[in-house]
Parts: C-alpha cells; sequence; structure tokens
C-alpha cells in the first residue's frame, strides 16, 4: 500500500468526496475569522491608516498564485514520470484558480498603490513578474483547450509547464536587474526580525490558511469535475459504438 | 545534420517570400514609430534600443510557425524521426536555420534602421554584438513553441502567446545592454546575462523540442 494508491481515479472520487465538504467549511472558518479579525480588530497602521488591511487579501493570494504554479509545476513532473492520469487533470484544475490568485493579487496591489505610491501600476519587478506569470498561466491554459486527444495535451502542457518555471524564474530575476523596485521586501520571512508587527501577523496567518485550504479545495473540486467529464466522454463514445 | 541545414536554408531562400518576409517587417515597424510618436530626434534616440529589440523580436516571431508546419504536413518530419539522426539534432538545426535566415539579416541590418531613429553613435557596436547574442535565443525559444504546437490548425495565434512570456528575459538583457551602451555605461553584465540565456537554451531547448515533437508526432 504506497501513497500512489491514492491516485487511482475511483479512490481519488472515493477518498476526496468526505474530505472535500470538510476542506471547504475549515477554509471559509478561517477566512472569516482572519478577515473579520484583520479588518475589524487590529489597529489601524501608524503611517498607512486603514489601507494596511488590504494585506489580509493581498499577501495570501500573492503566496497563492506561486505556490498554484509550483503545484502545476509538480503536478506535471508526476503525470510525466508515473503517467497518473489524476494528477495531469490536478495540474489542469489548479491553473485557473491560479490565474485568479494572480489576479487577485495585481488588484489588490493597485487599489493599495493608488493611494499610498500615488499609481496603480509602476514597472517594479515584482509587479512586473506578476504580470508575466500571468501571461505564462495564460498561456498554459490556452494550449490546453487547443489540444482535442487528452494524453497528448496533459503531455505537452507538462513540458511547457516545466521549461515555463524555468523561464519564469529567469524573467523574476531579469526584471530586478531591470529596474529598481517600489515594493517593500518580504513581510513573510521566516526569520522574524523584518516581519509585520505581531498584531498584524497571527490574523494574516489565519488568512494564508484559509486560502491554502481554499485553493486545495477548488483544485479537488475541480479535479473531481475533470475526473467526471472524462467518464461522460468515454461513456458517449462507447455508446456511439455500441 | 549539416545536410539538413543546407537543407532547410535552400528551402527558406528558394520558396520565396519566408526569407525576405521577416525583414520587410522590420523595415516597417520601425519606419511607423517615428509616425507614431513625432519625429523629435531627441525622443527618438531615447527609445530607439527598444524599438529596435521588439522589433526584430517580433519579426524573428512572425516566421516561427514555418520552421515545422511545412515538414509536417509533406511528412518529412516523420521521415526526420524515424531517421538515425538524432531528432535532438534535428530540432538544433532547425533553430539554426531559423536564425541565418532571420536573426542574422536583422541583425546585419539593424545598424542602417539605427540611423533612421538617430540611435547615439556610441550604441551601434553594442546594438550589433547584443543582437548577434540575443537572437539565436530567439530562435530557439522559437523552436520549442513551434514544436508544440506543430500539430494544430490554429497554431500561429497560440504559438505567439506561448512564446512572447519566454522572450521577455532576452528582451530585457538585449535592450539593457544598448541603452546602457548609448548611454555610455558598460553593458557587459547584460550581454554576459544574455549569452548565458542563448547557451543554456541551446544546451536544454533542443532535447525539450524534440520531446515535444515525439508526442506530437505519436
Amino acid at each position: 500500500m504506497s501513497m500512489w494508491e491514492y491516485a487511482n481515479p475511483k479512490k481519488f472520487m472515493g477518498w476526496t468526496r468526505p474530505v472535500l465538504p470538510w476542506t471547504f467549511a475549515i477554509a471559509g472558518l478561517c477566512l472569516v475569522i482572519g478577515l473579520i479579525w484583520g479588518f475589524f480588530f487590529t489597529p489601524d497602521d501608524f503611517r498607512q491608516g486603514s489601507t494596511v488591511k488590504i494585506i489580509y487579501l493581498h499577501v495570501p493570494s500573492a503566496l497563492m498564485a506561486i505556490n498554484a504554479w509550483i503545484m502545476m509545476l509538480v503536478a506535471s513532473l508526476i503525470w510525466v514520470v508515473r503517467r497518473h492520469h489524476v494528477s495531469a487533470l490536478a495540474a489542469r484544475a489548479a491553473a485557473p484558480v491560479g490565474v485568479v490568485f494572480t489576479l487577485i493579487a495585481l488588484f489588490t496591489g493597485g487599489i493599495w498603490g493608488q493611494p499610498m505610491w500615488g499609481t496603480y501600476w509602476a514597472w517594479d519587478p515584482r509587479l512586473t513578474s506578476f504580470l508575466i506569470l500571468f501571461l505564462f498561466y495564460l498561456g498554459y491554459i490556452a494550449l490546453w483547450e487547443a489540444i482535442e486527444d487528452p494524453d497528448t495535451a496533459a503531455d505537452l502542457t507538462s513540458v511547457l509547464c516545466m521549461v515555463g518555471s524555468v523561464f519564469a524564474i529567469l524573467s523574476r530575476y531579469a526584471v530586478l536587474f531591470w529596474n529598481q523596485g517600489l515594493h517593500q521586501g518580504a513581510s513573510l520571512s521566516l526569520d522574524k526580525e523584518e516581519n509585520v508587527a505581531d498584531v498584524f501577523w497571527y490574523p494574516l496567518l489565519v488568512c494564508i490558511a484559509g486560502f491554502v485550504l481554499l485553493f486545495v479545495a477548488l483544485v479537488l473540486m475541480r479535479t473531481r469535475t475533470e475526473i467526471r467529464a472524462r467518464r461522460i466522454r468515454a461513456l458517449e463514445a462507447r455508446a456511439r459504438r455500441a | 545534420m549539416i545536410a539538413l541545414l543546407l537543407r532547410d536554408l535552400r528551402l527558406a531562400i528558394r520558396a520565396g517570400g519566408g526569407f525576405g518576409l521577416g525583414l520587410a517587417f522590420f523595415l516597417i515597424v520601425v519606419v511607423l514609430v517615428p509616425f507614431g510618436v513625432g519625429p523629435e530626434t531627441a525622443l527618438l534616440s531615447r527609445i530607439a534600443p527598444g524599438i529596435l529589440w521588439v522589433a526584430s523580436l517580433l519579426a524573428a516571431l512572425l516566421s516561427l510557425d514555418r520552421i515545422f508546419a511545412l515538414d509536417y504536413e509533406d511528412g518529412s518530419l516523420a521521415l526526420l524521426a524515424t531517421s538515425p539522426l538524432p531528432l535532438e539534432g534535428a530540432a538544433l538545426m532547425k533553430a539554426l536555420a531559423h536564425w541565418v535566415t532571420t536573426g542574422l539579416p536583422l541583425t546585419l541590418v539593424a545598424p542602417a534602421l539605427g540611423f533612421l531613429l538617430s540611435l547615439a553613435p556610441e550604441a551601434y557596436a553594442y546594438l550589433l554584438i547584443s543582437l548577434l547574442i540575443g537572437t539565436p535565443a530567439l530562435s530557439m525559444i522559437g523552436t520549442f513553441g513551434a514544436a508544440l504546437t506543430v500539430g494544430l490548425r490554429r497554431g500561429g495565434l497560440l504559438l505567439s502567446l506561448l512564446v512572447l512570456p519566454l522572450y521577455v528575459p532576452t528582451l530585457i538583457f538585449g535592450a539593457e545592454a544598448v541603452r546602457r551602451g548609448a548611454e555610455g555605461l558598460d553593458p557587459t553584465g547584460a550581454l554576459m546575462l544574455m549569452a548565458g540565456i542563448t547557451a543554456g537554451s541551446f544546451a536544454l531547448l533542443p532535447f525539450a523540442t524534440a520531446a515535444v515533437l515525439r508526442i506530437n508526432l505519436r
């Protein structure tokens, strides 16, 4: 009995059915607690006023936008090496969720940037690399949509995801070279020296947990949908032959 | 491998269109820019490095879908895949042929077009060097993109969507090198980094391209 057992589509459908509502429920609970705590029960920042509270949406979504791509990369590698169909479908399912997180991060950043920096958009390295990440997501999704044969599509998108990851990292450092930034440094590193103050830190952690769980729940749900869609297609093909 | 390279070059030159089209496109884009932004020499010479780089990138993009499409349609790509020559080598040669027919002429013509945009005199050498180092990377990355979309009917538009984000680092370093050259700063860092991207693409992307071609020919 290995962990790969759970990647069998039938098993996957079996264990995700009870897990899914719980994941959604805990994600919702975390988001409600974290956001209410963050929005109403933390003090305004000394210099930024109440605009600081957008951090509870901005930081977790930016974090998950990157993690969604990493998850797609891992799923693509698993598909290429072990050829588990559920893995390819999970990568496909994660892409639109990642796009939405990227957009949330870009929009909340713009809304915060207008009063703080005086502009919605600046060609800052972090902002620019997020825009490039968004373009990578679009290309990945478009390639999935364009190819009819599901196995070919899974193979090609996996290779694109791997090559794209290398170039996404390259772009990340290329834009650093190109323009010095306006965006502040990491607010969430593990060495606590430069982190945000504890008052903002704990509700932020709850929000991040909420976003992670929301991502997991959405990907599981979308993967289940993809599996069902593929079963329907198989049934239709069989019916046509009969 | 050499035979394949020569065959591709001959096809590109004789079939007409493919060879001169990219150059003509490059010329038109560069000519159109002053109409768009106005004829002030100071402004033009400031944006000239970026315009020249973006225009050559678009011109290279224009001819990408020809790399594999014709061979795929008449079946010679399948023959290439079954021949004793490794498909990785074939991919490399395809990229080289694309570079010789688009990247190299673009590089040679670019300084002439620099005059039109009143590029700073110090920058010509760096424009030539940066295009010479950078356009092979554009061809190799583009060959990978062309291999990804070879089997698709409406592949052309998708190809640009896939390839353009991959071009970002090359474009940044290329235009930055010329800009630094124009302003009298030291562009060596940007040139070295771009050479790194080119070398890395040529070392790794033929394998990805060949893998993708095998999937598409399955």
